[in-house]
């Protein structure tokens, strides 16, 4: 586990001057990231806030060699940079022990939806490399539209709230579960708000000789309407709401990383944000019921897979 | 670089830039709360710097330095995450009343 003495030791990676919101937790998770990898580092990025922002032509806001094709492919792209790496060592221009990690930024949309075939490809194929989603929860950069990863009742501008409508009326995807599926060496959840637990599970997962994904929730001011100072407390909140449990499956081994001590109601996490204040409205009662069920059945699945005992 | 606009034929080929090059552009303008930093109540626990989303704590010999204002967009997560008591080493000002 780095300390941020050392940390602080760091050449900054992400520059000022990128044009991501005030508080935005983005470029607070890909900070973090980067300050944590060993160097050097190659970065490729999904189309999304973080890449459009921090890449308004003609600056960047990157201190290394990066990379942004399209939306569907950031995955591909990192995986294919890899392998020219590992070919320019066979070929001698490269010294065989040169270690360079490989990491890959995609959001919500452009991981969960959009880039969810070249992900799943590049982690099964092998390649060293690490997957950060930063997520959202939306497709926040195109004008907050529901993604697979939206939670159930949230308004988004595609799942709106009416007369007829609550939100969103299906449950998120759960990606995590899927990386998992994948065998590979490592995957994490983690939260904008826990640096410690992000930049450790960061190191493990460049540690390990083959793919590794953490998914991070990262709150939105603009799509979940929340005060930007308020981002690192609402992601907090959603670790000890369980809403988004602090986990990692390192060689197929599931461990919770964090364990609230005491586990809050979920209204308190729906409470802080926009999106969700419909949700408290006269009628609503039995789906705001329904939300706190699903995430009560999840964390006790979560707890007998990571071997804990159940509340 | 400059915020000129270039025509195509003084473009440079395909997209390589030089890294890093956004701390040429100024967003401290975007901000309507100004954090100011006190030194001497500051404990140098290091929060502000590694939860700035803008980069825009300045670090020195592994202390904080101040704060780049060039940068700072003022979203208040320094002081929020400020855990000094009762009054915090980083408080948020309005512009206005700097102004």
């Amino acid at each position: 586990m780095p300390s941020l003495k050392e940390l602080s030791k760091e050449k900054e990676s992400l520059s000022g001057g990128h044009r991501l919101c005030a508080g935005c937790g983005a470029s607070i998770v890909a900070r973090q990231v980067l300050l944590t990898a060993p160097k050097p580092l190659v970065v490729t990025c999904a189309t999304g806030c973080l890449e459009v922002a921090t890449t308004i032509f003609p600056y960047t806001a990157w201190e290394m060699p990066w990379m942004h094709s399209a939306f569907e492919n950031a995955a591909a792209t990192c995986s294919g940079i890899e392998s020219a790496y590992q070919s320019l060592k066979k070929q001698g221009t490269l010294p065989v022990d040169a270690n360079i990690n490989f990491i890959t930024f995609g959001g919500d949309g452009g991981t969960y939806d959009i880039g969810l075939q070249s992900l799943s490809g590049a982690m099964e194929r092998g390649h060293k490399m690490l997957y950060v989603c930063y997520n959202n929860q939306a497709y926040m950069n195109t004008g907050i539209q529901r993604s697979s990863a939206t939670p159930k009742g949230g308004f988004t501008t595609t799942s709106p709230v009416g007369k007829v409508k609550p939100g969103k009326e299906q449950s998120r995807k759960d990606l995590t579960e899927i990386m998992v599926a994948h065998n590979i060496p490592y995957v994490a959840q983690a939260v904008v708000g826990d640096w410690r637990d992000l930049t450790t599970k960061v190191q493990k997962a460049l540690s390990k000789d083959g793919p590794s994904f953490i998914n991070v929730l990262t709150p939105c001011r603009l799509g979940w309407g929340c005060a930007p100072e308020k981002t690192l407390d609402i992601g907090r909140l959603a670790a000890d709401t369980c809403f988004w449990p602090l986990y990692e499956v390192e060689e197929g081994v599931y461990k919770l990383t964090h364990k609230p001590k005491e586990k809050k109601p979920i209204i308190k996490l729906l409470k802080l944000q926009d999106r969700f204040k419909h949700l408290f409205k006269k009628g609503n009662e039995a789906l705001l019921a329904e939300i706190q069920e699903d995430i009560d059945k999840k964390w006790k699945k979560l707890l007998f897979l990571c071997g804990e005992k159940s509340e | 670089m400059s915020d000129e606009k270039k025509g195509w034929k003084e473009l440079p080929i395909g997209a390589i830039l030089e890294a890093g090059t956004a701390k040429n552009y100024k967003t401290g303008d975007w901000r309507h709360i100004r954090p100011i930093w006190n030194k001497e109540k500051c404990i140098q626990c290091l929060r502000c710097w590694i939860y700035c989303p803008d980069s825009s704590i300045i670090i020195k010999d592994g202390k904080v330095d101040g704060i780049d204002l060039d940068h700072c967009k003022g979203c208040g997560i320094c002081a929020a995450e400020c855990p000094v008591k009762p009054v915090k080493a980083i408080t948020m000002v309005s512009e206005k009343e700097i102004k």
